[in-house]
Order: structure tokens, then C-alpha cells, then sequence
């Protein structure tokens, strides 16, 4: 068992382990905090496949930004009080079961081998960095879509001002 | 090895654990939380795909889906605040004027 | 001058137009007199257009007026037009001059009735209806004359539409004419398939070049059609409905249930002659049927005690005289009788109705006697009447049917025409028996009247006599237009007898030349015996010895009650065909359409609803619900990629 493996496995059980428990706590709280321990997890399993940049903006944006917008939240509206008597769905059982056929049936699918070629050829040449790599390809094929991305964050900018706006006398 | 197949197993764990939290939880801010989590489990299947097929397009993919994700993280506790403004609770159960 | 024809059906349509439109505005009186001057009007018209014709020569006495192309499809083409001949001009005259007579005595009659104004809308509408029809040139305008006529019967039997029995005597009528109607209409199909036409100079001059004697499709034809002359002439097995027509108006009894509506059915067969004779079957079947329904009839109305049932079922019998003559291919005697038995039986109804009138509103002659005195004119006019339909010579009865009977006799039917002819004479008998029972009953004896109606029964006014007077007179003259072919001068034979001679095979024409001068003699003598003994009989019974009644009555109740109650024709008819139909329809009602047709629509609308309710539950509000059926939807998708 080589190193990679090891750290793989960590990573992987680490990952699923945590996401488990940000998945069953009550209080919104101890789940934030253990989606953000799943998500440095995540961005190990990055790095080890070669994905350093995303890796970093996973931490940065997603542990950093969006965990931490979801404390503020929390926080402002004193919501870290269990509000509801029951913390599972009604519809939980059911739910379940076909959440087990689901992940059944795409792991059958991921063994079996069913999404097969053919792939695109390799277009730009190997790079060494994994910036380069990127950067390669997304200020070239997808630089539309990246203009756009910043067009939809303006919009949202303003989605929740709006949304958040205090009302008259309140 | 660690071949593209664990990676795929993995992220559907993950995928589905998200899954699970959409349907099972009625907090509605474990459900965005959730949400987020079947992301993460898309942009790590994009990468391995990336990795293992040696093409940058599943990673400036995840790029994207990370940038809309937080926008839709936003925008979704901005409704939260809302609606939290308007009922009093956070209980998904609660949001059912809809019925039929 | 025969262009006058035209004139003869528009009087009474005017007469109709203006009752429409002015009457409600108009005196009863005067409503009354409008009526009856389009009818005189009409039959003035009719005159001159008969003495148009009379100028012609004989043997091309045929004057056809069309006036329009009706329809016109494809190769089959109707037009509207007149046929001016012999034979129509009777019609025309008889119905034309009748009905002017009783217009007349209806303003008597129907005085104060509420309804007057309607009354005489529907007898203008019926005259010009009957018009059409006997002036028709082609089946398609007789059809459109014998539907009108119908319609009319049904308007007028049903003329008090607020009694229950009224009502529906007047539906009875209409529908078993319509059992009747429905094989006219076979019929004239049929001849639209074999001639592509249905004009009469058409057909009737293909006839012969299309069909051999006896063909199989002729003889259906004219069976067909004589179901539809079995409905409109009250013959077997559709006369029921007849007798109930007496809950009409009595001129309504004697216009249309006497003197002219109900003669359609012999018109018609006269018209067709030239079909008829290529079907000696059929000739056959008409003669039958009309000689039992003469006999059947007779013997009902030995025992009837209302004196309009007595005298409806007498114009049954009668009618069954006129088809017997047909039958046996002697029409020109079978119109002669159409004509004196609408002279004498519209003067019986309207006597009827004379003393029905004066001792407000009794029928039943068990309740008269003894009238004559109080009521003069019309006992002698009722008499001459009776005498003339017993067969009393001079008069006019006598002279029609002698040569019905005579004609029956010598026909070429194998024997079968003897047993016809002895039935026709003992229906003779039962005929002048009947008929002087009533007049005894009524008129004679002692009054049997409750002495209320007994102080204000009186003559009726002179607009009911004189018509009363005009009938009578013509009833014991005009038997002089057919006196037998021995004194050379015949003028209903000489008029008609070249339009019937042309395809004339068997019996009548023919064989009137070819017999004895013996023979003729004797079968008169016959005929006066017999009409003499029955009038002798109803003497010693009713008036001298009415205890012979009684012990009759109770000796043969078996009889008795048969011919009382009808041969209890109508139960049958109840029993066999209404009841089954109504079961029948009851069934179809309740099933196919009550539980299949309803029940389909009602399950249909019912399951919409229902699947409705269920799929409504899918939109429970929750949003996880949703996601549910997301994520189901996805796992479904990826089971059916599996395989």
C-alpha cells in the first residue's frame, strides 16, 4: 500500500464520515462546522489529483466564503435553536430506501464501466502546474461562460440586496 | 491503484449522503447545507474525470460550479431570511401553501 | 275551361291563409262564412272545370297541369302538378260539394264552441289537403294530399284536445295510419326503383311493357299499398282506429270519417288500376280483406248503442263494399259507391249530430224514441238516408251497391267470388237491419228521454236542415248516374269507363258486356229481398216485439258479447303488439339507455372526478415531497438504462 493510497483512503472515509455527521446534527451549527471539515477533505482529494488550484479555491470560496456567510446567518437570527419537535422528515423511511437504490444503481454503473469513450483528444499540450492547466482552457474555449460568471454574480449581488432589504418601520 | 472507479464510488457516497440530507432533514439551512454537499461530490466527480481522461475541461467546469454555487447559496439564504421574517421558523414543513 | 282546376285546391288554401291571419279579428259568424264560401268557391271552380272536360272527347279526357319541378335529383325529378280526369273530377266534385254542405251546417253546429275559428282553419286545411290528393298527378303530390289529410283527422279527431279521450282517439288515428302510410312509402319506393318515376301518366303508361301479369315485384308493389289503403280506409287490420275517431265533431265524423278522407284508400287503388290489374293476387287479397272487413263490421254494429259508433262502424263496412269492388276490377263501381255513400253517410252523421245537439249531448239510443215528432226534418232526411244505404231502390244505395254485388258475382276469381258474393248479401242484410234498428230506436217508439232533455229538445235551425235537405236529395237522386247498363244511358260508366277499360283483365268491365239480362234481374230481386226482410226484422224486433231482443241477447250472449265488444280486436292488438312494444321499449329505456348510455357518461365524468381526486393528493405543498419524486424519477431512469 503506497502513500497515495494512504492518504486517499483517509481523505475518502474522512470525507464521507464528516459529511454523515454535518447530514444528522440538529443544530445547524455543528453541522456547518462539519461540512466545512468535509470540505477540507475534499480539496486533499483534490491535490491528489492534481487539481492544487481548485483545491485552494475550495477551501477559500466554499469553506471560506459560503460556510462562513451560513454562520452569519445563523448567528443574526439566532436560528442554532432546534425550531421543529421532530428532526427527520416524515417521509424519511421511503426516502431512504430510494436513496440506497440510488447510490446502488450509480455505483453499479460506475463499476460496470457504462459512461466509456470516446473522449476528447487531449488538446493543449502538458502543462506542469495545474494554474496553467487551467488557465489554458478557460481563457481560451471558455471565455464566454467566464464573462458570464461574473454576470451572474452581479445579479445575484443584487437578487439579495433586494431580497434582504429592510421593509418600512421594521 | 486508485483508479477512476473509487473516485466515482466515492463521489456518489457523498452524492448521495447530500441526497439523503435534502430529503430527510426539515431545517431548511441543513437542506442548503446539503445541497452544497451534492455539489462537492459533482465538482470532485469532474476532476477525476479530468484527471484520468487528461482533459482541463472538467476542472474549469468545477470553476463554474463553484462560482454558481455560492450564488445560489446566497441567493437561497437571502430567501431564507425572508421567509424567516414572514413565518417565524425555519421548518420546511411549514412552506406548504402550495398544496393542492 | 279546365284551367279552372287550378283554382279548385287554392280556394280553400286561401281560406286557410286568411283564417290565420284574420280570424282572431273576425265575428264567429263571419269566420264561418269565409270557410264556407272558399269551399263553395272551390267547388264552383270544379264545375266549370269538369264541364272543361266534358267538352273533350272521350277516351282523351286528360288534362295535366303542372305548375313547377318540385324536386329535382339527380335523374329523379317531382313536379307539382294537377291531373284533370274522369276519375279526379268526381273526387273533386264529391268532396268539393259535401264539404261545402256540411261548412254550412257546422256554423249550426259548432256555435259557441270557444274554438270555432280553429275549427274551421283545420276543415279549410283538410279540404285543400284532400284536394291534393285527388288531384294529384303523380304519387308524390297524393302523398303530401294523404299526410295533410291525415294530419288534419288527427287535428280535428282531437278537436277537444282537453278530454283525455279526445286526445287519444286523435294519436290512435295518427299513429296505426302511419302503420299504413309506411308500406305506401315501400310501395312508392319500390316504383321509383322499377320506373324512376313516380308520376301517374309515366308509370301507369311503362306498366305493362315493364311488368308481365302476376310478377312478383308488382303484386308487391300493390300489396304494399293497400296496407297504406287499409290504414287511411279503415279497413282490416287498421280500422281501430275509426271507430274511436267519434270523439271528433260530428261534421268532422262526416266530412273526413264518411265522405271523403276515408275514401283515399279506394282513390288510390282506382288511380293505380293499371298496377292493380297486372296483379290478380293482389286484386284477390283487396277483395277479401274487404268483403270480411264489410261483414266483420256489420256485425258489430248490430249491438252497438251509440248511435255515431253504430254509424262508424256502418262507413267501415261500407268502405269494405268499395274495396270489394275494387277487388274485383269493377272500380267505376267502386267510385259510384265512394259517391252515394258520401251523399247518405254524411246525411246520417249529420242527423247524428242533429239530434245529439237537440237533446244536449246524448248518444246513446237507449236513452232516445220517439223523436220523430219533435224533430221532423231530420227523421225524414235520416230516413231517406237509411233507405238509401240498406239498398231500397230508387235510391242511391241501391244502384251502387247492386253493381258491386252483381260485379262480384261475375267475377273471374274461381269460385272464390261466389263465397265473396254471399257475404256481401248477408252483410246486406245485417246492413239494413242495423241501420233500422237505429232508426226505430231513435226516432220511433216510445220516448225513453229523461223529461229534462225531453222539454228542451227541439229541430235544429235551418243552417243544419237545409244541408240536411241538399244531402237527402242527392241521396235519393243520384243513383240515377249508374242506373244499370240495361236502360243504355250510364253516365258514371260512359264518363269512367274508358279510363278503366285499358288493362281492364278480369270481372267488372269486361264481363259487364258479356252476361244475362236474366241474370242481372235476379241478382236485383236478391238484393231488394234481402233488404226488405232486414228492414222487416229490425221492425218486429225493435218496435213490435222487443221482448225477441232480449231473449236473443240472453240465448246467444256468446255472439252477443263477441260482436259487442268489437271481436275484441282492439285487446288483441293491446296484448299482442302494444304491450310487447312497450315492455320492449320500457327495457331499452332502462338498459341501453339508462344504465349503458347514462351509465357510460355518468362513469366516465364520475372517473374523471375520482382520478382527478387522486392525482390531486401528488400536490401535497411539501417541498421534499417533490425532491422525492425527483430523485424516484431518476433512480426509475437509470433502472431502464440498466437493461
Amino acid at each position: 500500500m503506497g502513500l497515495p493510497e494512504i492518504f486517499f483512503y483517509y481523505f475518502a472515509i474522512m470525507a464521507v464520515v464528516t459529511a454523515g455527521f454535518a447530514v444528522t446534527r440538529p443544530n445547524p451549527v455543528y453541522s456547518v462546522l462539519f461540512l466545512v471539515a468535509c470540505f477540507f477533505h475534499v480539496a486533499g482529494l483534490f491535490v491528489l489529483l492534481g487539481a492544487e488550484f481548485l483545491a485552494a479555491l475550495q477551501i477559500l470560496v466554499q469553506a471560506g466564503a459560503l460556510m462562513v456567510l451560513y454562520l452569519f446567518v445563523v448567528f443574526l437570527f439566532n436560528l442554532s435553536e432546534a425550531k421543529s419537535a421532530r428532526v427527520v422528515h416524515r417521509q424519511a423511511g421511503f426516502a431512504g430506501i430510494v436513496s440506497l437504490i440510488l447510490v446502488a444503481l450509480m455505483v453499479i454503473f460506475s463499476v460496470q464501466g457504462v459512461f466509456r469513450g470516446p473522449f476528447r483528444e487531449l488538446v493543449r499540450p502538458q502543462t506542469t502546474d495545474n494554474v496553467s492547466f487551467v488557465a489554458g482552457s478557460l481563457f481560451t474555449d471558455f471565455l464566454l461562460p467566464f464573462e458570464l460568471a461574473s454576470l451572474v454574480l452581479l445579479v445575484v449581488l443584487f437578487g439579495a440586496i433586494v431580497l434582504g432589504k429592510r421593509e418600512e418601520g421594521e | 491503484m486508485i483508479g477512476l472507479t473509487h473516485y466515482l464510488i466515492l463521489s456518489a457516497i457523498l452524492f448521495i449522503i447530500g441526497v439523503m440530507g435534502v430529503l430527510m432533514r426539515r431545517n431548511i439551512i441543513v437542506i442548503l447545507l446539503s445541497i452544497e454537499l451534492i455539489l462537492t461530490s459533482v465538482n470532485l466527480n469532474l476532476i477525476a474525470f479530468s484527471h484520468f481522461v487528461n482533459n482541463p475541461t472538467g476542472q474549469v467546469f468545477v470553476f463554474f460550479v463553484l462560482t454558481i454555487a455560492a450564488a445560489e447559496a446566497a441567493l437561497g439564504l437571502a430567501i431564507l431570511v425572508t421567509l424567516y421574517k414572514n413565518l417565524e421558523s425555519i421548518n420546511v414543513d411549514d412552506v406548504n401553501q402550495l398544496k393542492g | 275551361m279546365t284551367e279552372a282546376v287550378v283554382l279548385v285546391p287554392l280556394f280553400p288554401a286561401l281560406g286557410v291563409l286568411l283564417n290565420l291571419i284574420f280570424s282572431r279579428r273576425m265575428s264567429e259568424a263571419a269566420v264561418g262564412i269565409m270557410a264556407c264560401a272558399s269551399v263553395g268557391a272551390s267547388f264552383l271552380s270544379a264545375v266549370v272545370a269538369v264541364f272543361g272536360l266534358s267538352q273533350m272527347e272521350a277516351g282523351h279526357r286528360a288534362v295535366e297541369t303542372i305548375l313547377y319541378q318540385w324536386i329535382g335529383s339527380g335523374k329523379f325529378s317531382a313536379d307539382v302538378g294537377f291531373l284533370l280526369d274522369p276519375l279526379s273530377s268526381v273526387m273533386i266534385l264529391v268532396v268539393t260539394g259535401v264539404a261545402f254542405l256540411i261548412h254550412v251546417y257546422s256554423i249550426g253546429y259548432m256555435h259557441g264552441d270557444p274554438g270555432v275559428r280553429r275549427f274551421f282553419l283545420y276543415m279549410n286545411l283538410f279540404v285543400f289537403a284532400m284536394l291534393l290528393l285527388v288531384l294529384g298527378n303523380s304519387y308524390v303530390i297524393l302523398f303530401v294530399g294523404w299526410e295533410g289529410v291525415g294530419l288534419c283527422s288527427y287535428l280535428l279527431i282531437g278537436f277537444w284536445y282537453v278530454k283525455d279521450s279526445a286526445a287519444n282517439a286523435g294519436q290512435k288515428a295518427f299513429v296505426v295510419n302511419r302503420i299504413g302510410d309506411f308500406g305506401f312509402l315501400l310501395g312508392m319506393l319500390l316504383i321509383i326503383f322499377n320506373f324512376g318515376t313516380l308520376s301517374f301518366t309515366k308509370v301507369f303508361a311503362e306498366a305493362p311493357h315493364v311488368f308481365n301479369s302476376g310478377d312478383f315485384m308488382v303484386t308487391l308493389i300493390t300489396l304494399l299499398m293497400f296496407l297504406g289503403a287499409t290504414g287511411k280506409s279503415a279497413q282490416l287490420p287498421l280500422y281501430i282506429w275509426l271507430p274511436d275517431a267519434m270523439e271528433g265533431p260530428t261534421p268532422v265524423s262526416a266530412l273526413i270519417h264518411a265522405a271523403t278522407m276515408v275514401t283515399a284508400g279506394v282513390y288510390m287503388i282506382c288511380r293505380s288500376h293499371v298496377l292493380y290489374d297486372l296483379a290478380p293476387a293482389s286484386l284477390v287479397v283487396v277483395a277479401t280483406v274487404g268483403c270480411l272487413t264489410a261483414f266483420l263490421a256489420g256485425t258489430i254494429a248490430l249491438v252497438q248503442n251509440d248511435i255515431k259508433r253504430v254509424l262508424a262502424y256502418s262507413t267501415v263496412s261500407q268502405l269494405g263494399y268499395m274495396m270489394l269492388a275494387a277487388g274485383v276490377g269493377a272500380y267505376t263501381a267502386a267510385i259510384f259507391h265512394l259517391m252515394t255513400h258520401a251523399f247518405f253517410k254524411a246525411l246520417l252523421f249529420l242527423g247524428a249530430g242533429s239530434v245529439i245537439h237537440a237533446l244536449h249531448e246524448e248518444q246513446d239510443i237507449r236513452n232516445m224514441g220517439g223523436l220523430r215528432k219533435i224533430m221532423p226534418t231530420t227523421y225524414k232526411t235520416f230516413l231517406i238516408a237509411s233507405l238509401a244505404i240498406a239498398g231500397i231502390p230508387p235510391l242511391a244505395g241501391f244502384m251502387s251497391k247492386d253493381e258491386i254485388l252483381y260485379s262480384t258475382f261475375n267475377a273471374g276469381m274461381g269460385g272464390w267470388n261466389t263465397i265473396l258474393w254471399s257475404l256481401g248479401i248477408f252483410t246486406a242484410f245485417l246492413t239494413a237491419f242495423y241501420m233500422f234498428r237505429l232508426v226505430f230506436k231513435t226516432f220511433h217508439g216510445e220516448c225513453r228521454l229523461d223529461p229534462e232533455r225531453k222539454k228542451h229538445a227541439h229541430e235544429s235551425p235551418p243552417v243544419v236542415t237545409i244541408p240536411l235537405v241538399a244531402l237527402a236529395f242527392l241521396s235519393a237522386v243520384g243513383g240515377f248516374l249508374g242506373i244499370p247498363i240495361f236502360l243504355k244511358y250510364n253516365v258514371m260508366h260512359n264518363w269512367m269507363g274508358p279510363l278503366f277499360a285499358k288493362v281492364a283483365q278480369h270481372g267488372g268491365e269486361a264481363a259487364h258486356a258479356a252476361h244475362s239480362l236474366f241474370a242481372e234481374l235476379s241478382l236485383m230481386g236478391i238484393s231488394v229481398v234481402v233488404a226488405t226482410s232486414g228492414i222487416l226484422l229490425a221492425l218486429i224486433i225493435i218496435l213490435f216485439r222487443p221482448g225477441i231482443a232480449e231473449s236473443i241477447r240472453q240465448n246467444y250472449s256468446g255472439l252477443y258479447n263477441l260482436f259487442l265488444n268489437k271481436w275484441w280486436v282492439d285487446e288483441m292488438y293491446n296484448a299482442v303488439v302494444i304491450r310487447p312494444l312497450w315492455a320492449l321499449s320500457g327495457f331499452f329505456w332502462t338498459e341501453f339507455d339508462g344504465k349503458g348510455i347514462d351509465g357510460t357518461l355518468h362513469g366516465i365524468a364520475n372517473g374523471a372526478q375520482v382520478s382527478g381526486g387522486w392525482l390531486s393528493r401528488l400536490q401535497t405543498g411539501f417541498i421534499q415531497n417533490y425532491a422525492l419524486t425527483m430523485a424516484i424519477g431518476v433512480a426509475v431512469i437509470m433502472i431502464l438504462a440498466l437493461f
